[in-house]
């Protein structure tokens, strides 16, 4: 029985081999790799976790699912490789029903991260990592390699090799999870709130290491998380759930912010959407005003003349690097007396968002700009600011059919 | 300490000789009940509705006396050691079934979650994952079943001379040589500790996962865990 299975299995996979792939294309280039059809799932006592889902799940990018307690995310994740059956509905990967092949066989072809890591805590950090490719049957010593060098691609130090899990704090644990997902090359990964158990610094860092990750690797990622705002940071697209296990709304995350489907999404972003969406907003194109700019060997009187009495000008040390604010008028050349400028935004790698937050932060109101070298490249009011979200508002509504922009700001 | 170890021949055992029969009547069945306990305490894992009237079962009888056992048990397999044996194993289990319980399903829920999603089968997850991190819960078990075992075994002098360094106490009394029960009792206590420091030894060995100062650390290693990286 099982022999005739693993044929006719065989067999589909070579028909799939052969298949022409043509009609599967999509339009923005990317693969749809995980299809959910019409998927639901009720238990015996009437509960319904997901109720008639439909996600197209992209290639090479991150799907963040998100929503409530009781919307179905994990649920929903943990049916893509079987955890936990369909009630009905289909979920295909490549077009190839997950039924089709042996449930082992399909879960070792997905990495899976947990909260709080899930590791073997009997086990060092680097046979944690070759879990998989000892269970696909790689040599040790194949296996072990294979961990010491995912353990370089996660930030770990190597001497953490022999340690066991207790040795390690919790935000490293969660970078030997992401290694041990990663360990056997799948080309999926599903990540089940991996960041929830750790404190706020810790998650950030992981975050960031997570898009440099996905930026060498270009997996299909799917994430569940029940944090906005770590959806709006990792997510290329989000998938809202509401709850009893519904679609609230399916898009990048810059659209969810800017024109939410309906109450509930709006009211589970919070009440800083707006703010929150400058993100998204470069400021390449941020007009920076260079005339109360002055270095520190500065003739006072040129100063005084050049900028209107009573507003403060910036003034930097030889090299263009800012020192901080002085009057004009009262200054009297002491660095030690100047206003501290405050925090800094760099211009084009920093948002808009930044660009206000600094803006709002400093003394004067105006939020000092810099380039790479942290060399001050002029400095920009909040109507400045405001002036450019304006713009650059009006320039996305002009252009609103295009898809997301590919590459999301950092910061 | 003169006499201490002069034993009366009757025994036909030396001092040594004893030591032994009493260590394989005590050890045996409490191996006999480990191999018993963990495919039991497995089906209690997996079979939830399964623990409570299997816990009730060894409890009841824990409280038989091993003399009503042993009254039972001659009948069919005489004055044995096995007839001592029978009721040792039995009295072990209600303490090493719950002990391979509470291992198993100290297994953290995530880490089960995290085997599943790896693709590691029940079979290979029991033996590769839950046994291993069941094995200080086990050997907390096993330390007290060892114990109580190694003191028990003395009952078996009621039954024609098989209880080992018990059978000092009777014949003690038989020949009014109190020094001979002195013997009895040290030497029992002695090797209950020696075995029990083997036994702690043991579990150090197939246990380098653990922080090293031992259970109490367990807890505080968890806290550090959850702090900012870097700590260790």
């Amino acid at each position: 029985m099982a022999g005739i299975e693993r044929r006719l299995i065989r067999l589909r996979t070579l028909v799939h081999v052969i298949a022409p792939r043509a009609g599967k294309a999509v339009p923005e280039g990317f693969r749809r790799l995980i299809a959910i059809e019409d998927v639901s799932k009720r238990y015996a006592d009437g509960t319904v976790a997901v109720d008639r889902l439909s996600l197209q799940i992209p290639d090479r990018s991150i799907t963040v699912l998100v929503g409530p307690s009781g919307c179905g995310k994990t649920t929903t994740l943990r049916m893509i490789n079987r955890m936990i059956e369909p009630s009905s509905g289909t979920i295909r990967v490549d077009g190839e029903d997950v039924r089709a092949r042996p449930v082992n066989t399909l879960r070792r072809s997905m990495g899976y991260v947990i909260q709080n890591a899930g590791l073997f805590q009997h086990r060092t950090i680097l046979d944690n990592i070759a879990t998989v490719p000892r269970l696909l049957g790689w040599s040790r010593q194949r296996a072990r390699e294979r961990a010491a060098e995912l353990m370089e691609r996660v930030g770990l130090d190597p001497a953490m090799a022999r340690r066991y899990p207790y040795q390690l704090s919790g935000g490293q644990q969660q970078r030997v999870g992401v290694a041990r997902a990663l360990a056997a090359d799948p080309p999926i990964l599903l990540m089940d709130e991996p960041f929830s158990a750790v404190d706020p610094v810790v998650r950030r860092g992981l975050q960031e290491e997570l898009l440099r990750i996905q930026g060498e690797l270009g997996k299909a990622i799917v994430f569940v998380t029940h944090d906005m705002d770590e959806a709006i940071t990792v997510g290329d697209r989000i998938a809202v759930l509401r709850t009893g296990g519904r679609l609230a709304q399916f898009a990048a995350p810059d659209e969810i912010l800017s024109s939410p489907a309906d109450p509930f999404v709006e009211e589970f972003l919070g009440s800083d959407r707006g703010i929150r969406g400058l993100s998204f907003l470069s400021t390449r194109d941020l007009e920076l005003d260079r005339s109360r700019v002055f270095s520190v060997g500065s003739d006072l009187r040129e100063i005084s003349g050049r900028a209107p009495e009573g507003v403060p000008v910036l003034v930097t040390d030889a090299d263009g690097r800012p020192l901080g604010w002085a009057d004009p008028g009262s200054w009297d050349g002491d660095v030690e007396a100047l206003e501290p400028h405050g925090p800094v935004f760099e211009v084009g790698r920093d948002s808009l968002r930044v660009a206000l937050d600094r803006a709002v932060l400093s003394p004067t109101g105006q939020a000092v700009g810099v380039d790479g070298s942290g060399k001050v490249l002029g400095v920009a009011g909040q109507e400045t600011v405001a002036a450019a979200i304006r713009s650059a508002r009006r320039r996305r509504a002009a252009d609103a059919p295009q898809e997301a922009p590919a590459v999301k700001a950092g910061r | 300490m003169n006499g201490f170890f002069d034993i009366p021949s009757d025994l036909q055992h030396s001092y040594g000789g004893l030591i032994a029969v009493h260590m394989q009547e005590a050890l045996f069945p409490v191996l006999a009940g480990l191999l018993l306990a963990l495919p039991v305490g497995l089906l209690c894992v997996h079979y939830g509705w399964l623990y409570a009237p299997l816990l009730w079962t060894s409890t009841v009888l824990y409280a038989i006396p091993s003399i009503a056992f042993f009254v039972v048990l001659i009948d069919y397999t005489g004055l044995t050691q096995l007839t001592v044996m029978i009721p040792l194993c039995l009295y072990s289990l209600v303490v090493l079934v719950p002990a391979v319980v509470d291992g198993i399903r100290s297994v953290p829920e995530e880490t089960n979650a995290a085997a599943t999603a790896m693709g590691i089968g029940l079979a290979r997850r029991y033996f590769q994952v839950q046994l291993p991190i069941a094995v200080p819960a086990i050997m907390a078990g096993l330390r007290v079943a060892t114990a109580s075992s190694i003191s028990l075994v003395s009952v078996g002098a009621l039954i024609g001379n098989q209880g080992g360094l018990g059978n000092l106490l009777t014949t003690a009394q038989l020949y009014g040589r109190p020094r001979l029960a002195v013997t009895s009792v040290v030497t029992t206590a002695v090797l209950a500790i020696v075995i029990d420091a083997l036994l702690v030894l043991l579990r150090r060995v197939l246990t380098p996962w653990q922080p090293p100062s031992g259970r109490a650390a367990g807890r505080s290693a968890d806290v550090a865990a959850r702090t900012p990286e870097g700590v260790s």
